[in-house]
């Protein structure tokens, strides 16, 4: 025998099949997600300057910090690696006001991180959107707080978003002609009030469409879901054009951009398949219409998701796929 | 038609192009008794005794079952158990060659297949020790026995070789296009059908276009190119692909007028009529970057691993994992001196950072192995099943419509070893029925 054939069997390798993977990992689907919010993240950092860079930086150190303290404190394998606490703490940071105090960001991120995820067990067990839910809490415990919006190019100066002033005018009986409404220009870039991460839609649909490209999302919830918003909002505004804003208006405002293609696509808290993931969409589209037309909040993308992300399980259920040759 | 589903690994078919090359007579060889699916077969020899090359070492024990043969002449030097590609010692009977290589005397044509009856021909087959070549070394007599309430309209002839690395097929195909077809005429006189259909991936237009031109007259045969995806040549995915018709959920092909058969068992049916000739060598490919020379081999059944490695100037040291068959369905071995068989398709070499690692991180709900699923099945949840070992609900899942073909683990960003979780939920769910069923 030649020698150069000589291997023993303690050299070798022996698992189940397949022995090939494809190579895509957590990380680097992770990884994506953050690319994808570079260029809103830019325009959060032109338009609202170094508050907004602070209010980042404090929400990433703050969710790493806080996973690292749970899974220690829970006994648990380290998942800093994993780059989850990241992405979460970036969207943590975008779905806040650029204005927001220290210590509202790390309240954030201990809610983020402790209440969000770990005590489901950590990466893909959590039932909410962990950024979401950080959000969610926050609005409703400091409401002044996570109300405050800076307005862009002008410091130390605070208005209303562009949703709050329209439902603020029609609440006190106006019309929305009565409103000085954001042009379609300055929603697209990001010149308006907002979360910090949330002002481009011009910029988030970049980073959305490359996801999609990357095939890192599927189309079928950012598409039904901005469809739906879309569908809605637009009856309600060929109805009565007076008291309802025009469904482009609310397709480029607020948080519809950002939760369609970053929050909503977060696949554990999603639906896994695709007929699935449409119903999924459309839901949040339905309850992010209603909220913003008659609800009492002039956002309602976080509620929706929320709401939706409880019915998942349902989803899957309803939804699974027929098995290959069954009737 | 396309089925749902599916993956496009790198096929690295880096053996595409070269012929097939007959190993030489090796000094010592391993013929295990259970090579098959089905009853092993009983011994009709004894350890000093005088074998000659081709002469049956068992006989069928039933219908589900087949002999084995001597690859060689020479003496039984022992019966016992030893290593087998599956993983665990099985009886096998070890042969030291006598290098006379003297053919069997009762060895002879059994007649032309266009004049013998399916009874005579199916007999013949399983005396041979025919299985499928394919890799599910399914006893090929048995496929071919269709009951007689299920009329079989189609011969399919599985030419899809969707495993990436091997090329056995391929070459088969290329350099013994009349042979296929002949044994392919001989299947369909056996099913009394009129029409067969050969299907094969849209890799290997050589190979269409080699049967093509060997096609006899008297027979009506399609042929079929297959777009390139795994698992193209699952049995239910081809037979979907080339007629449309979906094999119902635990049935078999028959169900929708269909027999499945690979092109190397096409040939070893045709040599076992013509020539009287039993299954005792077969096409496989040597591959991969571990290996110094890969090649595809013509080798004797009972060929240690370790003969073969060195015939293709032995692994080289970064060679982590060697695999009977493909890289996406293949068994990693771990014993250098078990034999190849009669199933063995391939033998792939994987350099260490090659290897895929099913560490198992924790589901993240991706989907992708949902919309990989050439079943319709949803393996993410039944991983998680198999993890807490809820092996009731998998069945209600419907685990046992997984074919193991491995796409979810291949897409899994987690790299969570379902193919390994389904296997054990198999096992546990078949150990449930048995036991409700009394």
């Amino acid at each position: 025998m030649d020698d150069k054939s000589t291997i023993t069997p303690r050299d070798l390798i022996v698992s189940a099949s397949p022995h090939i993977h494809s190579g895509q990992d957590v990380r680097s689907i992770m990884r994506h997600v953050v690319y994808a919010l570079i260029p809103a993240l830019l325009i959060g950092f032109w338009v609202f300057g170094l508050s907004a860079v602070k209010v980042l930086v404090l929400a990433v150190v703050g969710c790493l910090a806080v996973e690292w303290g749970c899974n220690k404190l829970l006994n648990r394998e380290s998942s800093l690696l994993d780059f989850s606490a990241i992405v979460t703490g970036v969207l943590l940071a975008m779905n806040l006001p650029s204005g927001s105090p220290w210590w509202l960001v790390l309240v954030g991120a201990i809610v983020a991180i402790g209440l969000g995820k770990a005590i489901y067990g950590g990466l893909g067990y959590n039932p909410f959107n962990p950024a979401l839910v950080a959000r969610v809490f926050l609005l409703i415990s400091f409401p002044v707080q996570m109300t405050t919006w800076s307005i862009p190019g002008v410091d130390a100066e605070t208005g209303a978003t562009p949703l709050g002033a329209v439902k603020e005018a029609v609440s006190l009986g106006k019309t929305v002609m009565d409103v000085d409404l954001a042009t379609t220009k300055d929603l697209l870039i990001g010149t308006v009030g907002g979360s910090f991460g949330e002002v481009s839609a011009l910029a988030l649909l970049l980073g959305g469409l490359w996801l999609l490209y990357k095939g890192i999302i599927k189309w079928q919830i950012p598409i039904a879901f901005i469809a739906t918003t879309l569908f809605i909002t637009g009856i309600a505004w060929l109805i009565d054009p007076a008291h309802y804003v025009s469904p482009v208006f609310h397709l480029f405002s607020g948080g519809l951009m950002i939760g369609a293609w970053f929050m909503a696509t977060d696949m554990v808290t999603t639906p896994v398949t695709q007929k699935g993931m449409l119903f999924f969409g459309i839901g949040c589209g339905v309850l992010t219409a209603v909220i913003r037309l008659w609800g009492g909040y002039p956002e309602g993308v976080s509620f929706a998701i929320l709401l939706m992300n409880a019915t998942t399980p349902l989803i899957d259920r309803y939804t699974k796929p027929k098995v290959f040759g069954e009737a | 038609m396309k089925f749902r589903g599916g993956i496009h690994p790198q096929y690295n078919k880096i053996t595409a192009d070269l012929s097939v090359e007959a190993l030489p007579l090796m000094e010592k060889y391993v013929v295990p008794v259970a090579q098959h699916l089905g009853a092993p077969g009983k011994l009709l020899v004894a350890k000093g005794d005088e074998v000659f090359k081709g002469q049956p070492l068992t006989e069928a024990a039933g219908f589900v079952s087949v002999p084995v043969h001597a690859p060689t002449s020479g003496k039984i030097k022992a019966i016992k158990n030893l290593p087998h590609p599956i993983g665990i010692p099985m009886q096998a009977i070890e042969i030291t060659p006598d290098e006379q290589d003297t053919l069997w005397d009762e060895i002879k044509p059994v007649g032309n297949w266009r004049e013998l009856d399916p009874a005579t021909m199916k007999s013949a087959i399983q005396n041979a020790g025919v299985v499928g070549m394919g890799g599910a070394t399914f006893p090929t007599h048995v496929k071919l026995s269709p009951p007689e309430d299920k009329p079989i309209d189609y011969l399919i002839l599985n030419g899809a070789e969707c495993e990436p690395y091997l090329t056995a097929d391929h070459r088969v195909m290329l350099e013994q296009p009349a042979d296929v077809l002949e044994g392919v005429g001989l299947m369909m006189r056996i099913l009394g059908v009129k029409k067969a259909v050969v299907g094969i991936e849209n890799n290997k237009p050589d190979a269409c276009k080699a049967l093509q031109d060997n096609c006899p007259e008297d027979l009506d045969i399609d042929f079929v190119m297959l777009e390139t995806k795994y698992p193209q040549g699952s049995e239910k995915h081809l037979i979907y692909a080339l007629t449309g018709r979906a094999v119902p959920p635990g049935k078999l092909p028959m169900e929708v007028g269909c027999v499945v058969q690979n092109v190397g068992t096409a040939v070893a049916c045709l040599e076992a009529v013509r020539d009287g000739m039993p299954m005792i060598s077969r096409v496989a490919t040597v591959t991969g970057s571990g290996i110094n020379r890969p090649t595809n081999i013509n080798f004797r059944v009972g060929t240690l691993l370790s003969d073969i490695l060195a015939f293709c100037d032995g692994v080289n040291p970064e060679t982590g994992k060697v695999i009977f068959g493909g890289p996406m369905m293949g068994i990693g071995q771990f014993d250098m001196s078990v034999p190849a068989i009669k199933g063995t398709s391939g033998i792939l070499c994987l350099q260490n950072d090659e290897i895929a690692q099913f560490e198992g991180g924790p589901c993240i709900r991706c989907g992708n192995c949902v919309e990989t699923c050439p079943m319709g099945l949803v393996p993410s949840i039944l991983g998680l099943l198999s993890e807490r070992f809820e092996f009731t609900e998998m069945g209600d899942n419907h685990i046992a419509d997984c074919i193991e073909c491995g796409s979810c683990a291949y897409v899994c960003p987690s790299h969570r070893p379902l193919v390994q979780l389904f296997k054990r939920g198999k096992v546990e769910w078949r150990v449930i029925q048995e036991k409700q069923n009394g």
